[in-house]
């Protein structure tokens, strides 16, 4: 064991998988000489050479519509898209292209491929460099979608990423990045659609991803303080997602919060609370709530910002509005 | 020119005119069928363009890989395709390339490289830059390919692609199909540019052939293709065509004069070729025994998707993901 940053877990799982397959190569803005916008691909360049470490131009439609052509011809690319905001000028390579090829032409073949593109809020970042747009990429059948949390997973969930066949979004917070945590000698791989429960309770269950793990951790030590045991579920994956494990967890607590950083409506946690609703009506003592960003895009200023993100105490309060 | 090379030439150019003419027949055959109601959805014929398919995959390897667009079954068919599994494909059956799933417009057959129809305007060059950088960095030599028409000039990712491509020196033809139509208006009041500037713009490589003379593509394509295997980076050669047809089956074309419908019916490009082997020696009954011999291919193709099984919904949803998921919808 070891203590690195997330960013650095990342880093790490770049450089193992590009070392164990010579078919994997990384392009992205800024990724190669500068070592990435947030210092994630650091060092790869001096490891793996500029053959297979590619600066490109400031170009996110064809380098998302390029990986698939070198998926679709032996390679195994990783795009990096610099903010997750930028993801709309590659759209059509992702909904059009990447998610339907192995669909739309009779399984004749795979598109092995990872976009990378940080989200979230919490630099002052503003309206176009702070969203988070996950539902969007969730929505659309032949995509898969990851949002590690921790030090492990961002380890861990970027090699399974890698490894997969099929198009994966790897979707990292970044305020995330600069936060340590423990990596073992020889990481393990994170299984793709399986949630880890990252604290246990009976009077209510709290869903959430990626940066909000911690936030809801936070909450459940106030709840803890006032008798209230949450359990908190960390999904890892969002596409496909762990239903069961929600469901084992709702059938113990009886109560449901689902958490995200992104827009409330129509977001992921809709998608969660209206299966549950369905498959774990029976279970529910209480209305499921949920906590997201009000319906305004990401505000600039500090004290817009610090109102528009979901905070601990936005989340105690929707325990406390299921458990009432 | 010694009796040997004519006789080269002539077999060369019979194999030219074998190629254009199935193209032709599979599509007149396509369009009467979709006026009969017999195929589903969307069809975009490329008559009066097959000198263009032809005589670029002509100058091709099989394992070289093609991008191709809306307006892609020249391309697929002369790319080498299966005529019945084609069929199957575009009649939606079971047993067709994509498993009754794409249609006309997604034809595809990975094995000879072959890496789709798109039914987004400009997407096929974004994943022949992909594949060209695959090819490059695998060392194999191959190279690839990827049709468009001028009304692609208008998309972004069309000019990403040519400045990336040129930046990074990838094995990759840009083939202009330039047939003067952006589906229902002339190219000429959508782009302020031509093909020829604009790869001047990017410091690419760029020829202009007359698009409806086959034996011109074919050379033209030639030169291209050794530049680009030899590493020089990529080229955009443009085949100045016209469009026949509608922008799909169906569409009238009401928008356009008579003049511009009759000046591309004199341009045909198998009308073309069919003068040239004359004039060079072949008899009119070699002509026409190729004629009946792909007719008879197409009645054999035709038949065969008509009894082919439409696909089950059940084969519809185990294929979203190469391994069908435990979880989640």
């Amino acid at each position: 064991m070891s203590e690195v940053r997330f960013g650095q877990a990342i880093n790490r799982a770049l450089s193992d998988a590009m070392a164990a397959d010579p078919s994997v190569i990384l392009l992205g803005e800024d990724v190669a000489r500068p070592g990435g916008p947030f210092g994630v691909t650091r060092g790869l360049l001096e490891k793996f050479g500029p053959e297979r470490v590619r600066d490109t131009p400031i170009s996110e439609a064809v380098l998302a519509g390029a990986a698939v052509g070198a998926a679709m011809t032996g390679l195994r690319p990783i795009v990096e898209i610099m903010f997750m905001d930028f993801v709309t000028l590659a759209m059509d390579a992702l909904v059009n292209q990447a998610a339907k090829a192995h669909f739309m032409f009779g399984a004749q073949g795979s598109v092995p491929m990872v976009v990378r593109m940080p989200h979230g809020g919490g630099i002052n970042a503003g309206p176009q460099h702070s969203q988070c747009l996950e539902a969007w990429l969730a929505h659309v059948p032949g995509l898969k979608v990851v949002c590690p949390a921790t030090v492990a997973d961002a380890y861990g969930l970027t090699r399974t990423a890698i490894a997969d066949d099929d198009p994966v979004i790897v979707i990292e917070h970044k305020a995330l990045y600069a936060k340590k945590g423990e990596l073992s000698e020889s990481p393990a791989a994170t299984p793709l659609g399986r949630a880890c429960i990252a604290r246990r309770g009976q009077d209510a269950t709290i869903v959430t991803y990626g940066a909000m793990v911690a936030v809801a951790l936070t909450a459940a030590d106030e709840l803890a303080h006032s008798g209230v045991q949450t359990e908190v579920i960390d999904l890892r994956s969002l596409q496909p997602w762990d239903d069961s494990c929600v469901l084992g967890s709702l059938a113990k607590t009886h109560r449901l919060i689902v958490c995200h950083e992104a827009v409330e409506a129509f977001g992921v946690g809709a998608e969660i609370a209206a299966r549950m609703a369905d498959a774990g009506f029976d279970e529910l003592d209480g209305p499921i709530v949920r906590v997201g960003a009000p319906f305004v895009p990401p505000p600039f200023a500090k004290t817009l910002e610090d109102w528009y993100r979901p905070d601990a105490a936005k989340i105690v309060a929707a325990v406390n509005k299921t458990l009432s | 020119m010694s009796l040997t090379d004519a006789q080269s030439t002539t077999g060369q150019l019979l194999e030219l005119y074998r190629a254009m003419r199935l193209v032709r027949e599979a599509e007149e055959r396509l369009g009467a069928l979709f006026a009969d109601g017999e195929i589903p959805g969307f069809i975009h014929l490329s008559i009066g363009q097959e000198a263009v398919s032809v005589g670029v995959a002509a100058a091709l390897e099989k394992h070289d890989t093609l991008a191709s667009n809306h307006r892609g079954h020249g391309h697929a068919i002369a790319k080498g395709l299966e005529l019945d599994r084609f069929f199957l494909e575009v009649f939606g059956k079971q047993d067709g390339y994509c498993r009754g799933r794409g249609g006309s417009m997604h034809v595809a057959d990975l094995s000879i490289g072959m890496l789709g129809a798109n039914g987004i305007v400009g997407a096929g060059l974004s994943i022949a830059v992909g594949s060209a950088l695959a090819h490059k960095l695998r060392g194999t030599g191959q190279i690839a390919v990827v049709f468009f028409g001028d009304g692609a000039i208008a998309e972004g990712v069309l000019h990403e692609s040519l400045n990336l491509a040129q930046l990074w020196t990838l094995p990759v033809l840009f083939v202009c199909e330039n047939n003067g139509w952006s589906e229902f208006t002339e190219s000429a009041r959508q782009l302020a540019t031509d093909p020829q500037r604009m790869a001047a713009a990017y410091k690419m490589c760029a020829l202009n052939v007359d698009g409806n003379d086959v034996v011109a593509v074919a050379a033209a394509a030639r030169n291209a293709v050794a530049q680009i295997r030899a590493g020089e980076g990529p080229c955009l050669l443009e085949c100045r065509t016209k469009r026949v047809r509608g922008h799909f089956e169906g569409d009238a074309q009401k928008y356009r004069d008579a003049s511009d419908l009759a000046m591309a019916a004199r341009s045909d490009p198998l009308t073309r070729c069919e003068a040239q082997l004359i004039a060079t020696g072949t008899r009119q009954p070699v002509i026409d025994k190729i004629n009946a011999e792909i007719k008879k291919r197409i009645d054999a193709a035709v038949a065969a998707a008509r009894a082919g099984a439409p696909p089950a919904p059940a084969d519809a949803v185990v294929d979203v993901y190469t391994v069908s998921r435990e979880l989640s919808s």
